[in-house]
């Protein structure tokens, strides 16, 4: 059973939890994955998101998410006006993907110093959300919790390092998801936490030997 | 540790351990979140101002919606509120300006403004505008955020035993479920104990079962945002009868199971789509295309 503030809760902009809260909180994810700011934003709508964007200021929730604007930000219904204000450029497309969430949207991010993120994910409902690809790797990331992502070389021995560091710092892994494109090519991790990990604890797992990347993905 | 999986065992929890309904809802809160209860209801509490905050916003808005669908209605009731004499409401003043609250609040929605989805967005403010009516006649600030948790523990119930969602439930899911929370809230406030929260949960619930989710163009807006106004109204009604002493002939869990049963029997068309019910008249289909295009 739920929580009392899943029910009364959350505190949120309207109009729908789905196609505004839910949507303000994937574009807040898709910001975090970048992990600095954004100067780009190329966004393609599916399904309910494509027919209702509109009504709904899915549009509007979205911008304001990759502008790092929580859910219940009152600047929220300006979002397109402040994109302008501050160099973020944006452009939403209408699409149809194969067997995707009636509320999905695909965003593409470029960030301030040319970093670019691909995110996809869909607004599963009450708010929720659920980002179910990172740069063409699979995931399950549902922002509830604060994220670790590597992207390392797929070999033997990468992620045990990784979790021995983590081990060290006694952070516990709630959730852990490992992608890789072919054999032997590079590989996606990602390890929701019970606690968010210390710049410390991020950049030893940087480190380790085949790890191309560590970025800390903080719960949205 | 304590927990309930329906609305008998909240009660006879409450009655065993001689507390009202929101202390066990609190105490659960406390073992699952960890967290303590001044946390917990300092939570609430600002959960209650943001409620109160749309209110003010919503009984005095005169903005349209992005679509141009709502706006303005809550303003008109609360002016017809006060009228006197002949012109004087049916329902009288206090639950006319209730009406408003929940319609009002329903429009802070429609034009982006903040709000606290109870259980849902499209029923937000149903719970606040039953609250804002126990104010309006002397309850204490402490109270109405206490019995937000009795709100939220029915709410929980039903969550658990049938649906909050309009895509799964229909609108009996969210105006229906956010109705009972409000009911048998508004019976705690008054004084009346764990079992009479029963009752009203089970006949204001009873009384919007089978409630479709249609909304016009998609869009949170028509029905719903009127309709706040009426499900407010009777969740005073359900709770006036219980206090009564009025009791519902069929329990409120098989109440609750009778919800979810005809939540699973409503074709796809009328839960959340748009392509049964009031979407899909001449008029909608006109809005539609105006809003949309072809």
């Amino acid at each position: 059973m739920h929580g009392v503030f899943d029910i009364v809760g959350p505190v949120m902009i309207g109009p729908s939890s789905s196609h505004t809260a839910g949507a303000a909180r994937l574009g807040l994810m898709a910001r975090k994955i970048l992990g600095e700011r954004a100067v780009r934003a190329e966004i393609n709508l599916h399904g309910s998101f494509a027919q209702t964007y509109r009504g709904h200021g899915t549009d509007k929730a979205l911008i304001a998410g990759i502008m790092g604007m929580e859910p219940d930000d009152m600047r929220l219904r300006e979002a397109l006006e402040l994109a302008d204000k501050r160099g973020l450029s944006y452009d939403f497309r209408q699409v149809e993907l194969q067997e995707a969430h009636p509320n999905t949207a695909v965003i593409y991010l470029v960030g301030e110093t040319g970093r670019v993120a691909r995110v996809r994910g869909a607004s599963v409902g009450g708010g929720n959300i659920l980002v179910t690809n990172i740069d063409g790797y699979e995931v399950e990331l549902s922002g509830q919790y604060p994220a670790l992502l590597t992207i390392h070389h797929d070999r033997p021995g990468v992620i045990t390092r990784v979790t021995q560091i983590l081990s060290r710092y006694e952070v516990n892994i709630a959730f852990m998801r490992v992608s890789r494109q072919s054999r032997g090519e590079t590989a996606m991790m990602i390890m929701e936490l019970d606690d968010e990990p210390a710049t410390d604890v991020v950049e030893e797992c940087g480190q380790v030997p085949d790890v191309e990347l560590a970025r800390a993905v903080p719960a949205v | 540790m304590i927990n309930f999986s329906n609305l008998v065992e909240l009660i006879s929890i409450a009655r065993e351990k001689s507390l009202p309904i929101h202390e066990v809802v609190i105490a659960r809160e406390m073992h699952i979140s960890l967290r303590s209860r001044e946390h917990i209801i300092k939570q609430m509490a600002d959960s209650w101002m943001v409620m109160q905050e749309s209110i003010e916003r919503g009984l005095n808005n005169t903005e349209k919606s992005l679509s141009g669908l709502t706006g303005g209605d809550a303003r008109r009731l609360r002016l017809y509120s006060s009228k006197a004499g002949a012109e004087a409401p049916y329902l009288g003043e206090a639950a006319i300006l209730a009406a408003a609250a929940a319609v009002g609040v329903n429009e802070v929605n429609a034009v982006m403004g903040r709000i606290v989805a109870c259980p849902t967005a499209g029923s937000c403010g149903i719970v606040p505008a039953a609250l804002y009516a126990a104010k309006q006649r002397g309850a204490s600030e402490e109270k109405l955020v206490l019995s937000l948790f009795t709100a939220a523990g029915i709410g929980m119930v039903i969550d658990q035993n049938a649906s909050i969602s309009g895509a799964s439930g229909g609108c009996q899911a969210e105006c229906g479920t956010a109705a009972a929370m409000a009911a048998g809230a508004l019976v705690e406030i008054a004084g009346g104990g764990p079992e009479k929260v029963g009752e009203a949960v089970a006949l204001s619930v009873k009384n919007l079962l089978g409630l479709v989710c249609d909304p016009v163009a998609g869009l949170v807006e028509v029905p719903c945002v009127k309709r706040n106004g009426f499900a407010v109204i009777e969740a005073m009604l359900a709770a006036d009868m219980a206090l009564s002493g009025i009791k519902s002939v069929i329990p409120v869990d098989e109440v609750i199971g009778a919800m979810d049963k005809i939540g699973r029997a409503l074709p796809k068309s009328l839960r959340e789509t748009s392509q049964g019910g009031l979407a899909v008249t001449p008029t909608a289909r006109r809005i539609e295309r105006e809003l949309y295009g072809e």
